[in-house]
């Protein structure tokens, strides 16, 4: 009894020692990006290469998911919204819910999954096969040349990719209402115009997916930096990744809806 | 002395892998590092390299203590010395081309014209003018290796090291990467340090070995004085004996006792 209750507090300790430990190697690691990226900036196509890998190759998944969630938000919203005689406030409904919640969020997710998980593996992978230790043996930073390029294609991308999100959801939305279900097209527009805010509602949607974008490469970047150099090790760092992203960009989404929602107010 | 290693220990974590070894690389030669897996061969690399620090003792390299360099300073060193990785290392994600090409972009000027030339001339020198479109995932061991090589010289340093350049070769192309290696340190007046388990390789073109055990220099000299050496570890080692100083079997509880037949020891 004696000896298992210590056996306990034991890998409590030993638990929290470690996640003290990996908070500081994040603030460090961040720190070193952050002051080592002035080389990618220099070296502009570095960054636009990996924004091509990234962001590029995100598009397809981004704007079909996007197109796809636009349809059901106007099916769903228009069977909500005619119970009160008020179908006609579908493009307020599906621009609103786009631009600040499920754009940013949604493509985020999808952003972590798609390229978050490459970029670990892709870092994993050049860790495991000495790649980094020989760009480092040739005097050329890997975080330098690998890891902020990386970095800032995915806070660049990031945004860009919220924004087409929510554009073709609610091209989505229009096909459903006013294709299929005959809402007049300029009370769509017309009504969405008038409703939706550059400053609070666009804006703070922009901010979302900028503040998610730097959380995704920032975890997807150190995630392969600091796998195991082993293919076990690799495979935990991407999954690690995707976790690690997906609740870090909900609990980020609580905390700047919170604090969005209290400037409005 | 281009490198010289005085009375270095070193350790991961709690397991000592160097104990107060000393060796010494004069310029212009090919020095080889010989001993059994996990002895601290590629560790010592490291140590040249500077991508670990002793925890007791010096390494030099061109007369400067490699502890003692910062960042700028280290990096100023590495750009004069390069490292031949076991499995190559070459950039997948990067032609052949733009692999040896690599470093003369990061580190110099030169316009791409003449990258170009050089880098044909670095390929033609390993034999892989032809290879230089081809992608890392199509090459063969022996040719990602000879890639590496070209790579390593790129930039015609000073100090080219090898961990394990023969492993896992097939008897041709260990020859060829054996001989570019003597040719290559020839041409540039460059130093070579090899690590390596291949014995009967080494002693063709080297000019001096070292014999690592136990995280010391247990023997040295050159390929004549280590084929008549009667040191056992040596002999053990150059003549492939199963049995000597290293043992074959990794210690262990007694083999009857492992099996049932025998009552275990208290």
């Amino acid at each position: 009894m004696k000896h298992s209750l210590i056996e306990a507090v034991r890998r409590v300790g030993h638990r929290t020692i470690d996640t003290i430990w990996r908070a500081g190697a994040i603030a460090h690691f961040f720190f070193l990006v952050i002051t080592q990226s002035a080389m990618s900036f220099r070296r502009i196509r570095l960054i636009i290469r990996e924004i091509y890998f990234s962001g590029v190759m995100s598009l397809v998944i981004i704007m079909v998911s996007g197109l796809f969630v636009g349809m059901v938000l106007g099916l769903q919203g228009y069977e909500t919204l005619q119970k009160y005689g008020a179908e006609e406030q579908m493009g307020v409904l599906a621009a609103l819910s786009l631009v600040r919640e499920l754009g940013p969020v949604v493509s985020a997710l999808l952003f972590a999954s798609r390229a978050g998980s490459a970029i670990t593996a892709e870092i994993g992978l050049m860790k495991a096969t000495e790649q980094l230790k020989a760009m480092d043996m040739m005097a050329v930073d890997p975080i330098a040349r690998v890891v902020a390029p990386r970095f800032w294609a995915g806070v660049i991308s990031m945004p860009i990719l919220a924004a087409l999100f929510s554009t073709a959801g609610i091209f989505g939305g229009y096909i459903v209402t006013v294709m299929l279900v005959g809402i007049d097209s300029g009370v769509f527009w017309g009504n969405m115009q008038a409703a939706v805010d550059i400053r609070y509602d666009v804006l703070n949607g922009v901010i979302k997916s900028a503040v998610f974008g730097v959380a995704i490469a920032a975890i997807a970047t150190f995630e392969g930096y600091d796998a195991e150099p082993t293919a076990e090790g690799v495979s935990a760092a991407t999954t690690r990744t995707v976790v690690t992203s997906a609740l870090t960009i909900l609990a980020l989404d609580l905390v700047l809806t919170a604090i969005m929602l209290r400037q409005v107010a | 002395m281009l490198v010289e290693i005085d009375n270095v220990d070193f350790a991961y974590g709690p397991r000592p892998i160097l104990k107060g070894i000393s060796m010494a690389v004069p310029r212009g030669k090919v020095v080889a590092i010989m001993g059994g897996s996990g002895c601290g061969k590629t560790t010592l690399l490291r140590l040249i390299g500077g991508q670990l620090l002793a925890s007791k003792g010096t390494v030099k390299v061109n007369g400067q203590d490699v502890a003692t360099l910062d960042r700028e300073a280290m990096y100023a060193m590495r750009r004069k010395m390069s490292m031949l990785f076991q499995f190559g290392a070459l950039f997948t994600d990067m032609s052949v081309f733009d692999n040896v090409a690599f470093q003369m972009r990061e580190h110099t000027e030169l316009p791409e014209d003449m990258i170009h030339d050089l880098v044909l001339m670095k390929l033609n020198a390993v034999g892989l003018r032809g290879a230089a479109k081809l992608f890392p995932a199509e090459l063969s061991g022996g040719m990602a290796r000879r890639v590496a090589l070209a790579r390593a010289v790129a930039l015609d340093p000073m100090l080219i090291m090898y961990d394990e350049p023969f492993a896992g070769l097939d008897p041709i192309s260990l020859a060829v990467v054996g001989q570019t290696i003597r040719k290559l340190n020839n041409a540039l007046g460059a130093t070579s340090i090899v690590v390596t388990h291949d014995v009967v390789e080494s002693l063709q073109i080297v000019d001096y070995l070292y014999f690592v055990a136990d995280g010391r220099v247990i023997g040295q000299g050159t390929p004549d004085e280590i084929r008549a050496s009667t040191e056992p570890f040596i002999k053990q080692f150059v003549h492939s004996e199963l049995d000597g100083p290293v043992a074959f079997h990794y210690p262990a509880a007694g083999y009857a006792e492992d099996l049932a037949l025998a009552p275990k020891s208290a």
